[in-house]
């Protein structure tokens, strides 16, 4: 955003509403993306009725399947279980991972303690996590929730921790200044100051989460989006439905990231994003 | 503003060191200086004299190495809300609006005379019009009011003030010196003001503290016995203004 934008914006006093993107805006962040994705749909329609595939499904039968699914009665509640899933292991690692990177980030010999373990583990992918799971947890729901958490806790923490470490000592030196107790500096200094890092981790960690739903129901259960794509392939060579299964995970990716994104257009926590 | 004031601030013998690598740097060196109650002090030196640390250490931010500062008498410990920092306007919480910030200190007090008491600052400072706005919709000149609005709404008895108006443009600088004073002459705190900006010095202060290159140590001690508003291009003025010049000039021949 240019400063000029900025000043424009003195006089809006509408609380956590953001200048809506208008006119020619809105036609290139709306139009062009749909515009790429009819394309591209276009060239997989060709691509399917030129090579005479019978395995590989076209976009018309995937949407048909869609429908077979939504008919069937369990199209929503794949989804809604899903979400469950990821609500469930992401909101566990949102509820220890926030607090735990503050404390971290306010005490540097617990940081230099724990982060080189925290750095061990982070790039270890939630796949190489399965058998642990299902050896701590069986084959249950618990053991896929448990990758989810996994997949988004370490992201989380660090986030948090370099948040804290991050804030200008002039906030801390003002803070103190005015008298603030220890508790008072943190829940009004040190939390506003590190909640842009905080959110930004907290919406990729999102992200990762959606994504690795695919691998966590892979874990026996018998319901979901990610137990879709396997349990379509497995029983029947469904490809159309694997397909339906995979474009249905991308869809609600991205509405979650968008909804996330609109968190950080609150006026209290937008000085920490360069986007507008 | 001389007179016989109380004195306010009273540094004695003061020296800092700082120990890097195994190496000591000497930052200020025997700094004597009593501030009076009411009284506008300059603190003046080139660039890595120490001055902002000298701030530092009166503030209860930073422990000196050895010496002593009193104010009203008792030892300087720790940062105390009787006595309020000004960092150039960066110190402004970029997530509260203005009246979240000017009211920051007194958050303690009954609604409706907190509300008041922000009222009345931001007219002061005359941000009338931004007090829902966030800093970064506000110019730089503007951030710096809403810093000094918020030190002043704790009712401080002392300002400290680190070359608040350094990242200002000169118009906009020009006008922050004169809403100083004027501030300064409705509210009569006591003011230690650093500044590397000869001119700055001669148009706001009481007394002019001239420091030397580090080790920092006073050079001199100039009163300005030249009364508000100042005439910039009036003999007098510029004699003084030349006179520092000169006392610099040779702080750096050294």
């Amino acid at each position: 955003m240019t400063d000029g934008n900025r000043k424009s914006e003195i006089g809006n006093r509408d609380e956590g509403a953001p200048p809506l993107p208008v006119g020619p805006r809105l036609v290139e962040s709306i139009l062009l993306p749909v515009g790429t994705a009819a394309v591209l749909i276009a060239f997989w329609h060709a691509a399917v009725r030129l090579s005479h595939t019978d395995v590989f499904p076209s976009p018309l039968s995937v949407l048909r399947g869609v429908g077979e699914l939504a008919r069937k009665g369990v199209l929503a509640r794949y989804i809604a279980d899903s979400l469950l899933r990821v609500g469930a292991g992401y909101s566990l690692a949102l509820v220890l991972g926030i607090p735990l990177g503050i404390a971290l980030g306010w005490y540097s010999t617990a940081a230099r303690a724990v982060n080189p373990v925290i750095q061990l583990l982070r790039p270890i992918s939630p796949l190489a996590w399965i058998p642990v799971a299902i050896v701590l947890f069986g084959v249950t729901n618990v053991a896929a929730i448990f990758l989810i958490f996994l997949a988004s806790f370490f992201t989380i923490v660090v986030a948090a921790m370099n948040g804290v470490r991050n804030v200008p000592g002039m906030y801390l030196a003002a803070g103190r200044n005015f008298g603030l107790s220890v508790p008072a500096l943190f829940s009004r200094v040190i939390f506003p100051a590190a909640l842009p890092r905080v959110l930004t981790g907290l919406r990729v960690a999102l992200g990762v989460a959606w994504l690795v739903v695919v691998a966590a129901e892979m874990i026996a259960v018998n319901s979901g989006l990610g137990y879709l794509v396997i349990d379509s392939r497995n029983a029947g060579k469904r490809y159309d439905l694997v397909i339906a299964a995979m474009l249905l995970i991308g869809l609600i990716g991205l509405v979650l990231n968008t909804l996330v994104r609109q968190v950080e257009r609150l006026r209290a926590v937008r000085w920490g994003f360069n986007a507008p | 503003m001389t007179g016989n004031a109380e004195v306010k601030v009273r540094i004695q013998d003061l020296s800092k060191a700082f120990h890097t690598n195994g190496h000591e740097i000497r930052v200020l060196e025997h700094i004597d200086l009593d501030v009076r109650e009411g009284e506008l002090v300059c603190i003046l030196g080139p660039s890595g004299c120490g001055k902002s640390t000298l701030l530092n250490i009166v503030g209860g931010f930073l422990p000196a190495s050895s010496g002593d500062v009193a104010i009203d008498g008792l030892p300087v410990r720790r940062p105390d809300p009787r006595r309020i920092f000004v960092f150039q306007e960066r110190g402004v919480f970029p997530w509260l609006t203005v009246e979240g910030n000017i009211g920051f200190g007194i958050s303690g007090l009954p609604a409706t005379e907190r509300a008041a008491r922000i009222a009345h600052y931001v007219r002061l400072v005359g941000l009338e019009g931004f007090e829902n706005a966030y800093p970064q919709e506000l110019s730089g000149g503007m951030k710096q009011r809403v810093e000094v609005a918020r030190a002043l709404a704790v009712n401080p008895d002392v300002l400290y003030l680190d070359e608040p108006f350094g990242a200002l443009d000169s118009i906009t600088r020009l006008v922050m010196r004169s809403e100083l004073l004027r501030i300064w002459q409705t509210e009569r705190k006591t003011i230690l003001f650093v500044t590397h900006d000869i001119e700055e010095s001669c148009q706001l202060a009481d007394r002019i503290v001239v420091l030397s290159a580090r080790p920092g140590s006073i050079r001199r001690v100039v009163e300005v016995d030249l009364p508000h508003p100042r005439d910039l291009s009036s003999p007098r003025y510029l004699a003084l203004r030349d006179s520092i010049l000169e006392e610099i000039g040779l702080a750096h021949r050294i």
